[in-house]
């Protein structure tokens, strides 16, 4: 559109781009790939009394009506939850679609249509997995809970602390979501004017508060939730022991 | 002759999309005139979005004691009794219903606690009267505007400058100017103009003031035959930034001292003892402004001649809430931490008292089919403004002029343009690149900048002034050389030549104001003349335009009724 | 201290290339005082458009070395000296000359959108917990500068469907009015795009008045959309509520 010339903007632009990128398709694509092995391994994913979150709920692992890994049945709800989220739209928009590299970054000239065509135009479909978020995310501190229930009694492991790290994270992650901000308070226009208002309005700003950090507990969560499981493996496998604390 | 300019038609015209100026086209527009606003920036960047601390308007929402009778004694006084009373009494009548009008239109306050619209302190006002927006009133106010006049239709002529009102058998017929786009003629014809144009500050090379406030409305008018009036009063706000040069003028909002910032010299002393020891820091923005030129010209100034306002001892965390665009301003632009350590600072020239002679009522000036209103317009702020009475000044005046425009409008038939005054208007503007004089209009500006500085500043002397006069003579001389490379295309070069034009007719107009009044009142300082003369109390400087040259006369100020003089008595002369 | 040069964009619709100037650096400098140095010494008709000069107008914006920023507000010592600054235009709207840009289409998207109408009977009071969010969209200073680096105008040419994150957050500022009693969603999502927006934040992260464009007006206009059209249980309650 402009008649200095695109070159021109290219040539402009100081500093390198990618590195914003580069970061965000390793970190990403690795959790890609590991979690895909570790959904299809179907094995060393309970370590009593910890239940790796990749397996869980534990759904028929007699395998009498499903054949495969117990995980591939659960693994689609915070699949969808993460994939549709409102930041990690932002980091994979522009890290695997560079959909922009980044901000100035000239792109390849497309029919470009963004979130208003299938398949993106599910995106909106974020808050209903928020909802399932919510039954996993019971599940997980089921499990943490259970984390504490050795065979002989109460205790603590290191792989406690890990899972309980683990869904305090992921419940810090979901707290700050977009959707939750919106439904819980957001929708509001008049906080002062509505049933429930004062009540609504200091949700909404706690919301708010968690919800400016969105993207560190988005990537903290990640981390947290593929060490746990990693763990988990490691002391199912045999591979290390877990500690005992108390 | 028509190929060679575009023409619009409207009932009423308004030169310059401020505060006043938008305030002005609503309600012509919804008295049922066809209305076109000329601006020469793009629609919502005037002067206005720079207003920071607030809309004086007694509404007695926080003070429950205020009402429009403290508030019109408040502005008398701060303007040293010279205001035009009935002027300063509409005002202070009016401006709460139309800060309220605001509100309806979408504008949003800052709140009490019991859901209306918070008021401020600020320097002057007996109570606590501001409506604002935290540190940013101006652009609440001009977006609200701006939103209003759009929806209901208003046509926006952006970036074209006027140069020259048109007029036939003594009432306006039009103006005529050209697109700052691409340098092409544009002759707007209608039965009714409003001026909302703005100051005069780029007359200073230090201003709050941006490159539009070069005083057209002023000159436009008095070349059209229209009066002047009060032109030696120019403000400077006390506070502006020194260092460094880039920013050497931009304003530092009096909210600083307001929540308790305190002016000290090199020597650590806090000066203000010396100059006004009951209101300190507090003080009017004439005395605070004399206070700091004084400690620089005696010797007491900081590295960069100005003085140390500091509000570092209020906790960092309140400053950032209450001061947030000063924090950031210093931060990015002077590598100052204002919560840390203090600013420098000092006079920078403001706003504009004095301009257009105008009916209180109508907003009408003595050109009939003209008026004017907020800057550009004289009378309300008499020798002084109070902070936060400028707002509400746009505002209320805006719309009567508004009213007046378009019940002018509906009495009159079209009046022809006279082709003959736009073909002069047309020569005039392209001589600039017919000459090859070399005379550069960025060297003649700095040099009339200079000029007002050094001999029209705050203090003022006899021979000062009259050596400015022959100063300027000379400028205007110079400026009839003026020469300019390139197209017509966009060319600020080219643009600068015509804004000169009217920088040098006001500035005139302010020298020979000020030569003439010989006392010191308000914003005019006669270092020769320290003192009040009740005789120029009561009269004002008219200048006008007798055979093409510049002519001042008195005139007397009118008289007050006796009721509105009771609510001021025993305050003449009071806090020189 | 030294000198710089300046790699100015010289040109109009039709044409043009960059231009070098040399300009001595004064303390403090900042871009706007640079190119107001060549305008005085070197180039008169150099087109440049600013007013404040203060950051409070929004005119100045221009992309410093491919950076879009207000030209006011970028300190010349933030920038490499050992090589040319290159300034250059918003890329987003045609050139007019040199570094001003036609910026009309912005104000031709602001006229689709409703003004501010109060739901009848209000009695005109409001908290400040109402106004707090919509205070922060009123910060606009109409710079442009989050529509000249969003990459559905920017790339994608979409000015004919699409608002621009100005506007949502002009739009999100009259939705969450806490007395506005219009909708606006269909607008959003019909005339105006707001389904193009991917979210990727380049809109915040360039704006000058530190507005959280993306979470505080996009993503929360989105939410009102799904509100309205995609979500069918919502579909389902208003229907019972309305029947």
């Amino acid at each position: 559109m402009a008649s200095a010339s695109q070159t021109a903007y290219q040539a402009a632009r100081t500093g390198s781009w990618w590195t914003q990128v580069v970061p965000v398709v390793v970190i990403l694509g690795g959790f890609g790939a590991y979690a895909t092995w570790r959904a299809f391994e179907g094995a060393y994913f309970w370590a009593a009394p910890y239940l790796s979150p990749f397996y869980s709920p534990l759904i028929d692992i007699h395998h009498r009506y499903w054949p495969y890994s117990p995980a591939l049945l659960i693994l689609g709800g915070p699949l969808g939850f993460r994939a549709t989220c409102y930041y990690y739209r932002k980091a994979y928009y522009r890290a695997f679609f560079l959909d922009p590299g980044a901000c100035a970054v000239p792109e390849r000239k497309r029919d470009y249509s963004g979130e208003t065509r299938f398949p993106f135009i599910l995106q909106n479909a974020h808050r209903y997995f928020m909802y399932v978020a919510i039954i996993f995310l019971a599940f997980l501190w089921h499990d943490a809970i259970g984390a504490f229930r050795f065979p002989d009694g109460f205790g603590i492991g290191v792989g406690t602390l890990v899972l309980l790290a683990n869904v305090i994270l992921l419940s810090l992650y979901f707290g700050s979501c977009h959707s939750l901000r919106h439904l819980l308070g957001g929708k509001l226009d008049c906080f002062s004017c509505s049933k429930f208002g004062g009540a609504r309005h200091s949700t909404w700003k706690s919301l708010s508060f968690l919800n400016e950090h969105h993207m560190l507990f988005a990537w903290a969560s990640l981390f947290s939730v593929g060490f746990a499981d990693f763990y988990v493996r490691l002391v199912s496998s045999g591979a290390i022991r877990d500690l005992r604390i108390l | 002759m028509n190929d060679k300019f575009e023409t619009h038609e409207h009932d009423v015209l308004i030169i310059g999309a401020g505060g006043a100026g938008l305030r002005a086209a609503i309600e012509a527009l919804g008295h049922g005139a066809s209305v076109g606003i000329v601006c020469k920036s793009l629609l919502g960047k005037a002067h206005t979005v720079m207003a920071e601390g607030g809309i004086a308007a007694a509404m007695a929402n926080v003070d429950a004691a205020d009402d429009w009778r403290t508030h019109f004694g408040d502005t008398m006084r701060g303007g040293k009794f010279l205001n035009n009373w009935r002027m300063a009494q509409i005002h202070a009548q009016e401006a709460p219903d139309r800060v309220r009008e605001l509100e309806q239109w979408g504008a949003l306050f800052d709140r009490t606690d019991d859901g209306r619209i918070l008021q401020r302190a600020f320097g002057g006002h007996s109570f606590k009267r501001l409506c604002h927006v935290g540190d940013r009133t101006g652009l609440e106010m001009i977006r609200t505007l701006q939103d209003r006049g759009v929806q209901m239709g208003i046509d926006v002529y952006m970036e074209c400058t006027i140069t020259r009102l048109l007029s036939d058998a003594g009432r306006i017929s039009g103006a005529f100017g050209y697109w700052r786009e691409n340098g092409r003629f544009v002759v707007f014809k209608a039965k009714s103009i409003v001026l909302a144009t703005g100051g005069i500050g780029k007359a200073w090379p230090i201003t709050s003031n941006s490159w539009e406030y070069t005083g057209d409305g002023m000159a436009l008018a008095y070349e059209a035959g229209a009066e002047l009036m009060d032109m030696e009063f120019v403000q400077f706000h006390p506070t502006g930034m020194v260092w460094p040069p880039g920013v050497q003028g931009l304003l530092v909002t009096e909210a600083v001292r307001g929540e308790g910032g305190i002016l000290r010299n090199k020597n650590g002393e806090r000066f203000m003892e010396r100059y006004d020891p009951k209101r300190m820091e507090l003080s009017t923005r004439d005395v605070v402004a004399r206070a700091i030129y004084t400690e620089v010209k005696e010797g007491r100034g900081t590295e960069h001649g100005g003085a140390f306002l500091d509000i570092s001892h209020k906790p960092a965390e309140y400053v950032k809430r209450k001061l947030p665009s000063m924090y950031h301003q210093f931060l990015e632009l002077a590598d100052v931490d204002i919560t840390k350590g203090p600013m420098e600072v000092g006079p920078t020239c403001h706003y504009m008292m004095g301009g257009v002679r105008v009916e209180a009522e109508t907003a009408a000036s003595t050109l009939p089919g003209l008026f004017a209103a907020g800057e550009v317009a004289a009378g309300l702020h008499g020798a002084n403004r109070l902070g936060g009475n400028s707002l509400s000044d746009l505002l209320v005046f805006g719309r009567r002029a508004g009213v007046a425009a378009a019940e002018y409008a509906k009495k009159q038939s079209v009046a022809s343009v006279d082709s003959a005054q736009i073909d002069a208007a047309e020569r005039e503007a392209l001589a600039p690149f017919e000459r090859s004089t070399n005379e550069n209009p960025y060297m003649l500006h700095a040099d009339l900048q200079q000029t007002m500085q050094s001999l029209v500043g705050i203090f003022r002397i006899e021979q000062d002034l009259q050596s400015a006069l022959g100063k300027i003579a000379a400028l205007k001389e110079r400026a009839q050389r003026l020469s300019i490379s390139g197209s017509r295309m966009f060319n600020p070069g080219w643009h600068l030549c015509a804004d000169l034009k009217s920088m040098l007719t006001v500035s005139e107009a302010v020298t020979l104001c000020a030569l003439a009044r010989k006392e010191s009142r308000g914003a005019h300082s006669r270092l020769d003349f320290p003192k009040f003369d009740p005789i120029w109390g009561k009269q004002n400087n008219i200048i006008s335009r007798r055979g093409g040259e510049m002519s001042l006369q008195q005139r007397p100020t009118p008289e007050m009724p006796q009721e509105l003089q009771k609510l001021v008595d025993g305050e003449k002369g009071a806090g020189a | 201290m030294p000198n710089v040069t300046l790699r100015i964009f010289r040109g109009d619709r039709e044409s043009g290339k960059t231009a070098d100037y040399e300009i001595p650096l004064t303390p403090g400098m900042v871009v706007l005082d640079a190119l107001h140095y060549v305008q005085k010494y070197q180039a008169a008709d150099l087109a440049v458009r600013w007013n404040c000069k203060a950051g409070k107008c929004g005119s100045c914006s221009a992309e410093v070395n491919g950076r879009p920023r207000l030209t006011c507000k970028t300190r010349m010592d933030s920038l490499p000296q050992d090589k040319p600054i290159t300034i250059l235009p918003m890329k987003s709207f045609p050139v007019i000359k040199d570094l001003v840009t036609d910026v009309s289409w912005n104000y031709k998207v602001n006229k689709k959108i409703p003004a501010f109408q109060p739901r009848p009977g209000t009695d005109w009071k409001m908290w400040q917990k109402d106004v707090d969010r919509v205070q922060e969209f009123r910060k606009c200073i109409e710079c442009f500068l989050c529509q000249n680096v969003c990459h559905v105008l920017r790339d994608h040419d979409k000015h004919e469907e699409f608002g621009g994150p100005r506007f949502f957050v002009r739009i999100a500022g009259l939705e969450m009015h806490p007395l506005d009693g219009v909708s606006r969603t269909a607008l959003l999502k019909k005339e105006l795009g707001l389904g193009l927006c991917n979210i990727t934040k380049c809109c915040t992260e360039v704006c000058p008045e530190e507005i959280h464009i993306t979470n505080n007006a996009i993503i929360p206009l989105k939410e009102r959309v799904v509100d309205e059209f995609y979500d069918p249980v919502l579909r389902l309650v208003r229907k019972i509520r309305g029947a």
